[in-house]
């Protein structure tokens, strides 16, 4: 860039001297005095040059026309073009200077230097300039007439402005077309009215010139017409009306000859169209045609795109699919997905799958894409209709009966289109008549589909293994009953609220049944496609609904089934606007990470957050794909949960059921990835750790937050057999990491108890997800060490000690594998270096490459540059053989001069030697 | 100007404090005007152990120009001072009574101050100790002992001594008092004679406690002595009393003396049993603030090795200075590297010295001349424990690792044995073995990077995935990923651009209403 920069100055330098060569003429003001003489001096000789005016004209107009003819001579003068004869034609390249005419060129460049450079030497010692203050002297595009007006005016105001600006007395002698008006007062010329009654009573400018002496660009005109006859004879003002009269009746006349003319033809024209129309189209009766004859002619653009839209529409809709062709369908989509998250989850960059865009020949280019359809596929179950569910068949049939409306209407358009166009297309017709013949049969065949599935789906009544569709039968029927008891109290059209108070106010005293509908049909009555500010709404609307959630989990007793409930809707936002829902949950999560951060840097360990905070990730592992290998806002929380498991001591039973739900949330996140997760597994062990008896000694090592001797050691050891012995399974309850509500000690025990079993439960998963690792077994034997030797197995219930006996079994299987030792991975020998030329396609010919925009400017410049330059040196040495020539000229004729003064002065001398001689020889011969 | 202060302060004051700010001026006016009045004196001392703390402070105001004025004339005695209660010899003129009288008055005021310094107020606090040490240097400047002093120099010895026990108080933490004493520790004559009274302060203090040092006491003597700025320049002329005739010679004018009694103070100081934070806190500016000040740092090897084997993160710290030691001072260590490589365990990456440790091992094991098999089991150990890493560390001691690699070629079979036969049953390597070089490392290979290799997070992924391919010759600088945090990481991968967001296919029908979902299994919604 820099070099860019710095080639601007050469070239602006490189200009500067082509320009002071170009430039010579300078207007050069030294004296003032003299350049106001000048301006005086100039004034009158606009007078003189008025009065020369005519004669000087002519020959300037006809030049024009003479230099075309005399350049076409010049290029048909086989001597005088220049054919610059190229080695090879090269296809596609333009060629700008393959015929020249160097004549034409010289002599051109010749007379400018002559104009310019050869001014400029000949008054090379002068120092003053003479000015011409002539006003538009050289201006070619003012012609003589507006010249002379705009000096009048000039003069008349300067005369003007300086004597009556305080003379308020004196009169202006006031004068039509430069005659005195009171001369004219005196009316020694009557006119002639006797004919002005015809021409509907309206005077023709030149009569009216003629008469009242008319404006001045009136009067021009007929002056120039005037002016061929002026030389013979000046005709008299009589004459001259006469003359004009008849000119207007002739014109009046021959206008009138004209139009009939024009209507017998159009009449003729019409004629012949209906005589042949017969033959073209027997759609529209003809009384019909007659009606309205006279209707605007469609453009045939519009023809043509229309034309176009109904060969479109003329494609046979998509065949009714059966059951099974939809199940398949949905597999396939869901192959589909997944392979396209394990593609992320590898961590394949997304530029490899994008696909190229494909243009189909017959594409618009007017943004309507065929490839998804979001019609719903017509389907029967049971001999009834099969419908998907409702909150999607809104949105989705919504899209289907548009489209159907659209057909619909579409027809109507090709309908009137068709009455319209029968007056001046012909084929138009005959499409349209294929285009319905094509509809009729494809609903023909719609009905028979309908029937063949029908029978289809009658055989199959029994097989109904498909879950799906009873899943949706299922929700149908629940949904419908909801709504039914809703549908009563709840207005049917909701605006999205435009503030989180709003929100909150529409939804909190309603049951949650309710709160869902009422979400659904915000959603639907805002639909993005319906308006154009409905996006941004619903977008806001996840954020809300996200702030809701929070709210009802931060209560003091949460209402977690509400929450469960709201997850569905947020689902749903957030599939139609990712970006906006990410945007959301990315700043939660920055909020919760500063909050945690803040407490490590003052005490170096956090606390478990609550509830509602540890629901966020919950959140984001159901929205989000927590398989890939980078995602914008899983990849976060990722970083944020481990640091929760490796920064929050456990020091009570609540931080160990919420420290085991981070777990948990963690190895929900890897399932499917199998993804190492170091904090976990420590969390595990920790957890474990505080279930087994303290003892002085350990030969195991455990990773802080936790310690092997603290004041939480034992915190889940349980005292009670009897108490293991009544445990029963049961979950966690997710409020539980709030605070648990009691006191009673078998009850403690049996969370306990539960908290182990989770925990060995993650731990049993965990053996499974990282079986393959390479280092299993020093990964597991902390882990294997505690549940082998210290964990007191004994003390639990059947159902724990099974899972312990389990895990050991898992882990030892495991590890026997065999460790291979690690063999960097075979790499592609490097290919010897090859001679032959590469060889790389040329796809755009003549133009510059260069590997970006910058480069390619940059490029630009130094060939620009390049090319004035050399074009500056040329002009330069043009110039100077220019002005060798002008100067051997003036010296060959300065010297001529001499010779022949000096000739003349030898032939006077001589004469009059001779004469003296012979006066001297009379003298002697007198003697 | 500090008349000018006064009345600001009593502007601030209550109506109480105003009247008794009041009476204290004119009682100190009527001192000042004549020897009549001074009686009055005993009024302005009661002031000084008033209950109110505005009247306190208005009292030692008053108190400090009330002696000041006086030792400016001259008004106190000079010379040995007679006890009080004993009978003054009649030889003595009325003036020399006069004075003396009230050189009682001004040693029992000082006391007071010092005692001052024990309450609980620390605006009191501050204020006696900035009388006092203006009385010390008002003392250098009219000196009240005739004879000269031990050194021949003036110095107000026993009145920093009173400081000085106001500041290291046996039961009260003084930091805050401490803190503003700071300030004139920049004077080198009091920084020189500080350091001597705290010498002569820790014995006194520790027969007192037979033998043993209140921890309170020792994070005063500590706060003190960190406090202490060592002067860089040879030239010391800061003094706060001026001394008028061979200044050159003065020990406070030489640094070299300073180095001594710093090296003194802190020895004094470190032989005694520290608690485990202030073990820490003085490792942690032993290498920076003490071993450059110290004439003999060898001095302090003792401390060090002791400190090296106590274990955990005081070894972690003691390494520094061991470093320092060893660096500069030729110190050799048996047995350093095998202490070294005992000190890894997994806490290693949770601590909060992570980065300076790391910053030490990475310059120990920066020499090419250490034996393959020692590098070779720090590289294991190091990736064994990086199994149980946060991510952020994870991110740092794997460029650790192909380091080591890189510096010593001959360690390559840990990432790369192509000549091995056939598969092994186990590892090798033996993490308990606490001596490197029976540790087998050189027989195994690093299959912990193998498995960080499938990591959740990207970073420490790619990070492993270079020991798939043959290393590059250039090492990778790890000084800018020492202090990752993991709040760090979070930022980084928040400010990451992306295009698209992948969303989840799979349906959901509540918070823990999804298919394979584990949270479902043991958690409940009630």
């Amino acid at each position: 860039m820099q070099t860019i920069a710095g080639l601007q100055p050469t070239l602006q330098c490189v200009r500067d001297v082509i320009s002071r060569r170009r430039v010579w003429w300078h207007f050069r003001c030294w004296d003032h005095t003299w350049f106001r003489a000048g301006g005086c001096a100039a004034v009158r000789m606009g007078k003189n040059n008025n009065n020369k005016k005519k004669k000087g004209k002519k020959p300037l107009a006809a030049a024009p026309g003479k230099v075309a003819k005399a350049r076409s001579e010049v290029r048909n003068n086989p001597f005088e073009v220049k054919i610059n004869k190229q080695k090879f034609t090269v296809l596609g390249r333009k060629t700008k200077h393959d015929v020249g005419l160097p004549g034409v060129s010289k002599s051109k460049a010749l007379k400018k230097r002559k104009e310019t450079l050869l001014k400029e030497y000949q008054k090379r010692g002068k120092s003053n300039v003479f000015v011409d203050k002539r006003f538009g002297e050289y201006d070619s595009k003012l012609t003589s007439e507006e010249k002379m007006m705009k000096r009048f005016a000039l003069e008349r105001q300067k005369h003007v402005d300086k004597k009556s600006l305080y003379n308020l007395n004196e009169e202006e002698e006031l004068t039509h077309y430069g005659q005195s008006l009171a001369s004219l007062e005196k009316m020694n010329d009557p006119v002639d009215s006797d004919s002005d009654t015809d021409e509907r009573g309206a005077l023709s400018a030149e009569l009216t010139a003629a008469h009242f002496g008319g404006g001045g660009l009136l009067r021009k005109k007929a002056a120039s017409e005037q002016t061929e006859e002026e030389p013979e004879k000046a005709k008299s003002r009589k004459e001259l009306i006469e003359e004009l009269i008849a000119k207007s009746k002739l014109e009046k006349r021959e206008r009138q000859n004209q139009k009939e003319k024009t209507h017998e033809l159009t009449e003729k024209l019409d004629n012949d169209w209906k005589a042949i129309q017969g033959l073209l189209s027997h759609k529209v009766p003809k009384s019909e045609r007659k009606a309205e004859p006279e209707k605007p002619k469609p453009d045939d653009y519009d023809m043509t795109v229309r034309q176009l839209v109904f060969d479109m529409k003329a494609k046979p809709s998509d065949k009714m699919k059966s059951e099974e062709e939809i199940a398949k369908e949905e597999q396939e989509k869901l192959q589909k997905l997944e392979a396209e998250r394990l593609r992320r989850m590898r961590g394949y960059t997304e530029k490899k799958e994008k696909k190229p865009k494909h243009i189909s020949a017959d594409d618009l280019m007017d943004g309507f894409i065929l490839e998804k359809d979001d019609r719903v596929m017509l389907s029967y179950k049971d001999g009834k209709m099969n419908l998907p569910e409702p909150e999607d068949n809104n949105l989705k049939t919504g899209g289907g009966e548009n489209d159907g409306v659209d057909d619909d209407d579409d027809k109507e358009i090709n309908d009137g289109s068709d009455a319209g166009d029968e007056d001046d297309d012909d084929g138009d017709g005959e499409a349209d008549e294929d285009a319905e013949g094509s509809d009729e049969e494809e609903e023909g065949s719609d009905d028979e589909d309908n029937h063949s599935d029908l029978d289809s789906n009658e055989d199959s009544e029994e097989e109904d293994d498909e879950v799906r569709v009873k899943m949706a039968k299922k929700d149908k029927k629940v949904k419908e009953k909801v709504a039914e008891e809703a549908s009563a109290q709840l207005p049917f059209t909701f605006d999205v609220p435009e503030s989180y108070e709003d929100f909150q106010s529409l939804l909190c005293d309603k049951p949650a049944d309710q709160q869902l509908i009422v979400l659904e049909r915000i959603q639907k009555c805002n639909h993005p496609s319906l308006a154009d500010g409905n996006k941004a709404k619903l977008e806001k609307l996840f954020g809300f609904l996200l702030d809701y959630i929070t709210d009802l989990s931060e209560q003091e007793s949460p209402d977690l089934q509400t929450v469960d409930k709201m997850i569905v809707p947020l689902y749903n936002l957030c599939q139609m606007f990712p970006e906006a829902a990410a945007d959301c949950v990315r700043n939660v999560l920055q909020d919760i990470a500063r909050a945690v951060n803040e407490e490590i840097e003052s005490k170096d360990r956090a606390s478990y957050p609550a509830l509602h905070v540890l629901l966020y990730f919950k959140i984001t592992g159901i929205l989000f794909p927590t398989s890939d290998y980078w995602h914008p806002v899983v990849t976060p929380a990722f970083i944020v949960m481990s640091q929760l498991l490796s920064k929050c001591p456990v020091n009570s039973l609540e931080d160990a059921a919420a420290g085991l739900f981070v777990s948990s949330m963690v190895l929900e996140y890897v399932s499917l990835s199998k993804r190492f997760v170091p904090e976990m597994i420590n969390f595990l062990l920790g957890i474990l750790h505080l279930a087994t008896p303290r003892k002085a000694d350990v030969d195991y090592v455990v990773v802080p937050p936790f310690k092997l001797h603290g004041k939480s050691v034992e915190l889940l050891l349980v005292d009670c057999t009897t108490d293991s012995a009544s445990w029963v399974k049961s979950n966690l309850p997710l409020t539980s990491i709030n605070g648990l509500d009691t006191e009673d000690g078998t009850e403690i025990n049996h969370f306990k108890l539960t908290c182990i079993a989770v925990c060995l439960d993650l731990v049993r998963r965990c053996v499974d997800n990282y079986g393959t690792s390479p280092a299993f077994k020093e990964i597991f034997s902390p882990i294997e060490k505690v549940i082998r030797e210290y964990l007191p197995r004994n003390t639990y219930p059947e159902t724990i000690q099974d899972l312990c006996k389990n895990i050991l079994e898992d882990i030892e299987r495991c590890s026997k594998k065999p460790y291979s030792p690690l063999v960097f991975e075979k790499q592609l020998p490097v290919p010897v270096k090859m001679y032959t030329p590469r060889v790389t396609p040329v796809l755009d010919f003549g133009k510059k490459r260069a590997a970006n925009k910058e480069d390619r400017e940059r490029k630009r410049l130094v060939n620009k540059h390049k090319r004035e330059y050399k074009s500056a040196i040329r002009e330069i040495r043009r110039d100077n053989e220019f002005l060798a020539r002008e100067k051997l000229a003036e010296t060959m004729q300065k010297d001529a001069e001499r010779k022949r003064k000096l000739k003349a002065i030898f032939h006077d001398l001589s004469t009059q030697e001779g004469e003296w001689k012979a006066l001297k020889r009379l003298k002697m011969k007198r003697k | 100007m500090a008349a000018r202060k006064e009345k600001r302060a009593a502007r601030s004051l209550g109506k109480n404090g105003d009247s008794a700010r009041q009476e204290l001026d004119t009682k100190l006016r009527e001192v000042l005007q004549s020897r009549a009045n001074a009686n009055s004196l005993f009024d302005i001392l009661e002031y000084l152990e008033s209950e109110n703390k505005d009247d306190v402070l208005a009292a030692i105001r008053t108190c400090a120009k009330l002696f000041e004025a006086l030792l400016e004339k001259g008004e106190l005695y000079i010379g040995n001072l007679p006890a009080e209660d004993e009978a003054l010899p009649d030889s003595l003129s009325a003036e020399d009574k006069y004075k003396i009288w009230m050189r009682h008055r001004y040693n029992s005021c000082v006391s007071c101050l010092g005692e001052q310094l024990h309450t609980a107020s620390s605006q009191v606090q501050e204020l006696a100790l900035c009388m006092l040490m203006k009385f010390i240097q008002l003392e250098g400047r009219f000196p009240l002992e005739s004879a000269i002093w031990k050194d021949g120099y003036r110095f107000p010895r026993h009145l920093l001594k009173l400081v000085i026990d106001g500041l290291l108080q046996e039961e009260k933490d003084c930091s805050a008092v401490i803190l503003r004493f700071q300030e004139f520790l920049e004077y080198d004559d009091i920084r020189y004679y500080t350091m001597s009274v705290v010498i002569e302060r820790i014995a006194q203090v520790y027969q007192n406690n037979k033998e043993t040092l209140p921890s309170i006491f020792l994070n005063n003597v500590f706060g003190l002595l960190s406090s202490i700025n060592m002067p860089q320049d040879d030239k010391l002329s800061n003094f706060l009393v001026a001394q008028k005739e061979k200044v050159d010679e003065w020990k406070p004018a030489k640094l070299m003396e300073h180095k001594k009694i710093f090296e003194r103070v802190w020895m004094g100081f470190l032989k005694h049993k520290l608690s485990v934070s202030l073990y820490k806190k003085v490792l942690l500016i032993l290498h920076e603030s003490i071993l450059p000040h110290m004439t003999k740092p060898t001095l302090m090897i003792d401390f060090l090795t002791v400190a090296y084997d106590v274990g955990g993160a005081i070894s972690l710290l003691a390494l520094n200075g061991l470093f320092i030691l060893i660096h500069q001072h030729n110190l050799e260590y048996p047995d350093f590297y095998k202490k070294l490589y005992s000190l890894l365990d997994p806490s290693v990456f949770h601590v909060k010295y992570r980065a300076r440790f790391f910053h030490l091992a990475n310059l120990f094991l920066s020499s090419t001349h250490l034996p393959v098999y020692l590098v070779a089991a720090f590289a294991k150990r190091l990736s064994r424990l990086s199994l149980t890493a946060p991510p952020q560390c994870l991110i740092m001691i794997i460029p650790f690792i192909c380091n080591l690699i890189r510096r010593h070629p001959a360690c390559r079979p840990l990432i790369h044995r192509p000549s091995a036969e056939a598969d092994l049953a186990s590892d090798p390597f033996i993490m308990e073995e606490k001596d490197p070089a029976k540790s087998c490392a050189l027989e195994s290979s690093l299959w912990e990077l193998e498995a960080l290799q499938n990591h959740y997070y990207p970073n420490v992924l790619r990070a492993a995935n270079v020991i798939s391919r043959a290393l590059s010759t250039q090492e990778s600088d790890i000084s800018e990923l020492l202090e990752l945090s993991a709040y760090e990481l979070f930022e980084k991968e928040m400010k990451k651009k992306f295009n698209t967001v992948p969303l989840e296919f799979e349906p959901v029908e509540g918070l823990l209403g999804k298919k394979h979902d584990i949270t479902a299994e043991h958690f409940s919604l009630l």
